[in-house]
């Protein structure tokens, strides 16, 4: 244990980006945990008469096309942006990574038919097929999480059939059917935590990339709901803004946007270089 | 023969995904048959379209016609547009094309030096400007870099021209051969249009390429730091070959065959990234297309669009596992 | 090393491509005959009579084909261009003998179709017994100018031709200046007619057989079309645009900024805020016009509880933030329906309700109505008009949470939304309506009326109002005539199952060397009277 930790703090003091990227996740994670306290206004108060007023002392990233403070409204969204990406990252997880890692070790018709149904998710346009999916089923919250969690299965099914597949026969898991551990055991208490930490580094990645789902979504008008406030759904409407010159409409958002997205990414290669074995030397 | 083989596999994928499209657009919020009947339609001339176009049939029912129709190439009509969808897809489908590939061009033009770079220099300042520069392209979203640079390029600057689509309004499209523009322009000696058709590709190809850096050069550094700190590098530098030679010639050689399955995910990734960039500049392919038709509930196109979409898929990854098979011998080998 | 090189050299390659696209000739200034306008949105059909056209679609039609008769031009307030709907002009008839209980019209004869056919009363027959008789729109828009049966329309002879009347009605002469009424040129079109198709809807859609002052050079649907000057028109004044390019670019922001860099001449479906920024700064030429006969609402269904309730509607009519909606979602570009006098005195339409923002007296009457602690319900509203529908609904929810009522918005995609609200199962929602015919029985028969036509989406049904509409409707003593419309704008506004909130603008947006623009009551682009200075 403290030896991951002093590799892990070797390679983050050799690598100040990711040391800040983990800083960054740590200050999202407040956010969203603390919510709408940390927000100086009510982020569904509208005000007309100060509407598309520039960043200032009293509104810090300014007030959108009603008057609502942006800032109160970022802050507001940190909950709901990273609910949305955590809960969909994990389902997409949970279901693709026990999926595939029964598809990896016991091969047959059961690595068949998850790779069929893996490869008919993947034939899609992914971002489409989440647009598909939010469309049929409606524009709310539950909807978006079930659509980006679907597009993001396969890479968790995949990666875990492969890791699993070349584990199978491997010294431990010999060692572990001996010593008479059911297959099921064997699965979930020997294999699924040796390829944890290559699976967290995908859901760092998974996580970034849900979030600029939701964004996505949003701007084609299929996102979560006027007048709830989200990441996406604030660079959308402010899209329209920018050629007026009210820049911070769109920019701010935009901005945490990025910088969410940018810290898990960035937090995804920091976990890949303390994991990778071949650092290690 | 592997073509053959792969062709059969990919068969029950393409019925998958036949299946969920059908169930997908069925799916969708709105009535054809009130839109087709128009403003004063009384519920008994509803009615009498909906049995006219079928939509009054059980699903199987409707699902069976779908195939029919299907195999005679038929993809229906659009209810926004009021033109057969297979026309339409056809006829923008090089649009999209000549995009995606600019911008694989651009993304791997750089991408790939930047990685390489950043693999002869683990840890250094290099490699660092290159994981953030790429990690920060992609976790912009796609239309928000797009308006930016349009904002910046066109509208402060005015280096860029309008983004009013695949040419300016008075020029017009050279003699069709390949649909792509570049290349029928300059098949065509008219190199007026073709820096006109460039000059429109360049915002919308760098929106793209900056999105899908990161994958791309992040892979190539990785695969470049597996190759360069292999066993037969070691061999050639201990032989006394030239650096240059190693890198380029043996290292990158073999770390390509990772490069290419990214080429692989990213452009698959592209078709769906495609339709934001669409839309901000006003591109007529088939991303704008599909997504038209899909907050219009108008389920024909859509149909068509992720149909087309999933059979370029297949395409894709067959010429992606021949390339490989020409690239690595020990694939060709193991068939 | 090699990436820094590598990388300059691709730096360099970019800046290259944008200098030389820079370096360019400007083309778009160097044509002075030439018009580009740009929507969001293009036509889905070029004829007008077809299976869900749109309106870019009716646009294209007005353009390119001609129709019997036409209005006249005034003068509005601000000294724009503004079709008169008290004059009756010539087009393809040059003059017309309105009888008792049929008219006839005497054609020009000089009047030649696009490709040279001349223009005879045969076709005006096919192209009326067609429009009465495909079903759709334009049936019920002959319908509502008591054009119904195709034995109406008699060809006496080439160039004479009489309409015979159900009943006598003063909305038909009215009725065939809408572009729904458009003569067709019948010989071109039945070459293209088949068994199954005998009014050749397939081929029409994508083709034109007009004799209007302007042909189609090329339609690339979704993308551009491209028009060209018809020379020999006879209908009118030769039109002095020679070559009208029009684009689709879906993006308002782009629109906005290609206009106001000069490169597009005109676009007219541009939001309020850029209107009215564009407006202010002067650099083009902004001409907001009313629309007549229209309004944007919010109807409560009054057949779902507790919209049932009279005095529920009106609390809700008492809690819309109406100035804040003014500000914040309409930019001023619109009039006021609300604020106005207690009792109604004139026959105008649309006029402003009494209602004001008054959030105690709206949860005074919440009380009195046996809820005082509010309810819960849905706000739908169409997506295709978000720009000014969202902001608006937005307020609205909040407004009504402050009287106890929680409000879902509901966005409703544009294609769905026909259906949606047609199902008549929305309980409280945002729309627009505007009628082609500017009289206040004619909006009241198809929004109020029991006959419960689509968009009564009230589903209102109040016998007492009906008769005042129908004695309305054929009412021939003017003074009868106001006591009846008065009588059910008044019952309207205390029954209030819907609440009028604006009466819209048409913006239109245009560089200073347009000139000749002419608001028309379709809201589409007539090009015929533009020029370039």
């Amino acid at each position: 244990m403290t030896a991951t930790l002093r590799h892990a703090r070797y390679v983050l003091s050799e690598n100040p980006v990711t040391a800040f990227a983990f800083a960054l996740f740590f200050l999202l994670a407040l956010c969203a945990a603390l919510g709408p306290a940390l927000a100086p206004f009510d982020p569904l108060a509208s005000d007309t008469a100060e509407a598309l007023t520039g960043p200032s002392a009293v509104h810090w990233f300014g007030t959108d096309q009603l008057g609502r403070d942006i800032f109160s409204r970022i802050v507001v969204a940190t909950r709901l942006d990273l609910g949305i990406a955590v809960t969909s990252v994990a389902l997409a997880f949970g279901i693709g990574t026990l999926l595939g890692l029964a598809a990896g070790y016991c091969g047959g018709w059961i690595d068949r038919i998850v790779g069929r149904a893996v490869d008919t998710i993947m034939a899609f346009p992914l971002f489409v097929l989440a647009m598909g999916i939010v469309a049929a089923l409606g524009n709310n919250v539950a909807n978006i999480v079930y659509a980006t969690a679907i597009i993001n299965l396969p890479i968790y099914a995949r990666l875990s059939r492969s890791e699993a597949n070349v584990r199978r026969n491997a010294g431990f898991v010999e060692a572990a059917r001996l010593c008479g551990n059911g297959e099921a055991r064997i699965v979930l208490a020997q294999l699924l935590p040796n390829i944890m930490p290559l699976m967290m580094v995908q859901v760092s990645l998974t996580l970034g990339y849900a979030i600029l789902n939701a964004a996505g979504l949003s701007f084609i008008g299929l996102g979560v709901r006027p007048p709830t406030a989200e990441w996406g759904i604030m660079v959308a409407e402010g899209a329209s803004f920018i050629v007026s010159g009210e820049w911070w409409v769109a920019f701010f958002p935009g901005i945490v946007l990025m910088s969410a997205v940018f810290c898990f990414n960035l937090m995804g290669d920091g976990l890949r270089d303390i994991v990778d074995p071949l650092r290690r030397t | 023969m592997i073509v053959l083989r792969r062709l059969a596999t990919a068969l029950p994928v393409i019925a998958g995904v036949i299946v969920v499209t059908f169930l997908l657009t069925r799916a969708l919020p709105g009535d054809p048959a009130v839109y087709f009947a128009g403003p004063a339609a009384t519920e008994q001339a509803i009615e009498e379209i909906r049995h006219r176009l079928g939509f009054d049939r059980t699903l199987p029912v409707q699902f069976f016609d779908y195939l029919q129709r299907l195999a005679h190439g038929d993809l229906g009509t659009s209810l926004t547009t009021g033109q057969p969808v297979t026309t339409e897809l056809l006829t923008r489908l090089p649009a999209s094309a000549e995009l995606m590939l600019l911008a694989l061009f651009l993304s791997v033009a750089i991408a790939v030096p930047l990685g390489i770079a950043a693999a002869m220099r683990p840890g250094s300042p290099v490699d660092h400007a290159c994981r953030i520069i790429t990690t920060a392209g992609v976790s912009l979203p796609t239309f928000f870099t797009g308006l930016l640079l349009v904002y910046v390029f066109y509208y402060l600057l005015g280096v860029a021209p309008a983004p009013l689509g695949r040419l300016d309004v008075f020029d017009s499209a050279p003699p069709q051969h390949s649909g792509f523009y570049l290349i029928d322009s300059l098949l065509a000696g008219d190199f007026e249009t073709f820096r006109a058709a460039l000059a429109q590709l360049v915002l919308p190809a760098a929106t793209m390429a900056i999105f899908t850096l990161a994958p791309l050069a992040r892979i190539t550094r990785a695969a470049m730091l597996g190759a360069l700190g292999s066993e037969f590098i070691r061999t050639a530098r201990a032989s006394g070959l030239a650096r240059h030679r190693v890198v380029f010639v043996y290292a990158f050689r073999n770390a390509v065959l990772p490069v290419i399955t990214t080429l692989g995910m990213v452009f698959s990734f592209m078709l769906g990234a495609n339709v934001l960039v669409e839309k901000v500049f006003a591109w007529p392919g088939l991303g704008s297309y599909a997504v038209e038709a899909l907050i219009a509930s108008d389920y024909a196109p859509v149909q068509g669009f992720v149909l087309m979409m999933a059979l370029l898929y297949v395409l894709l990854n067959l010429v992606i596992d021949l390339v490989y098979g020409l690239v690595d011998p020990r694939v060709r080998l193991e068939a | 090393m090699r990436r820094r090189d590598f990388l300059k050299r691709t730096a360099a390659a970019a800046a290259g491509t944008f200098a030389a696209a820079h370096v360019l000739p400007a083309r778009a200034q160097a044509h002075k005959d030439t018009l580009l306008t740009l929507s969001e949105g293009g036509p889905n059909n070029l004829d007008v009579m077809g299976v869900g056209t749109n309106r870019p679609g009716y646009e294209a039609s007005w353009n390119t084909y001609d129709r019997l008769v036409t209005y006249g031009v005034k003068k509005d307030a601000d000294g724009n261009d503004h079709y008169d709907s008290a004059k009756i002009a010539p087009e393809l008839a040059e003059s017309w003998d309105l009888g008792d209980m049929s008219v006839t019209f005497k054609l020009r004869k000089d009047a030649k179709f696009h490709d040279g056919t001349p223009v005879t009363a045969k076709d005006v027959k096919w192209s009326f017994d067609r429009a009465v008789t495909v079903g759709g729109a334009p049936t019920f828009q002959m319908a509502a100018g008591s054009m119904q049966k195709p034995e109406q329309f008699v060809a006496v002879d080439d160039y004479t031709f009489r309409i015979d009347f159900l009943r006598k009605d003063k909305l038909t002469l009215p009725d065939l200046t809408v572009p729904s009424a458009a003569v067709i040129n019948s010989e071109l079109a039945k070459k293209h007619a088949t068994d199954k198709d005998p009014w050749a809807m397939d081929w029409l859609k994508n083709n034109e057989a007009g004799g209007g002052a302007f042909k189609i050079e090329k339609w690339t649907p979704g993308q551009e079309l491209i028009y060209q000057r018809f020379d020999e028109w006879k209908s009118g004044p030769v039109p002095k645009i020679q070559r009208v390019i029009w684009r689709i670019v879906p993006s308002a922001g782009n629109r906005r900024a290609l206009l106001e860099r000069g490169d597009a001449d005109i676009s007219v479906d541009l939001p309020p805020k850029d209107v009215a920024e564009m407006a202010n700064d002067k650099k083009l030429t902004v001409v907001g016009s009313l629309i007549e006969s229209a309004l944007i609402y919010l109807s409560m269904n009054v057949k779902i509880p507790p919209f049932d309730k009279v005095k529920v509607r009106q609390a809700v009519a008492y809690a819309i933030p109406y100035q804040k909606i003014m500000d914040a979602a309409m930019f001023g570009r619109g009039k006021p329906m609300f604020g106005g006098p207690s009792e109604v005195t004139t026959t105008d339409w649309p006029q402003p309700t009494p209602y004001v923002t008054d959030l105690a007296k709206a949860k005074q009457l919440l009380a009195e109505a046996g809820l005082p602690g509010g309810f819960e319900t849905t706000l739908s509203f169409d997506l295709g008009y978000a720009v000014t529908q969202e902001p608006l609904c937005i307020l609205v929810q909040e407004s009504l949470s402050q009287i106890g009522i929680t409000v879902t918005l509901n966005k409703v995609p544009g294609a769905n939304w026909r259906a949606e609200f047609s199902k008549k199962t929305l309980p409280l929602l945002a729309n627009v309506f505007g009628a082609w015919l500017d009289y206040p029985e004619y909006f009241f028969y198809w929004n109020y009326h029991g006959q419960n036509s689509l968009f009564n989406d009230m589903s209102y049904q109040n016998p007492a109002m009906d008769k005042l509409i129908d004695a309305a409707r054929f009412e021939t003593d003017p003074k009868k005539y106001d006591e009846e419309v008065e009588g059910f704008i008044t019952t309207a506004f205390a029954d209030v199952p819907r609440i009028p909130l604006f009466q819209p603008w048409l913006d239109v947006a245009m560089q200073k060397n347009v000139t000749g623009y002419r608001y028309w009551f379709h809201r589409q682009l007539d090009y015929r009277q533009l020029a370039k200075t």
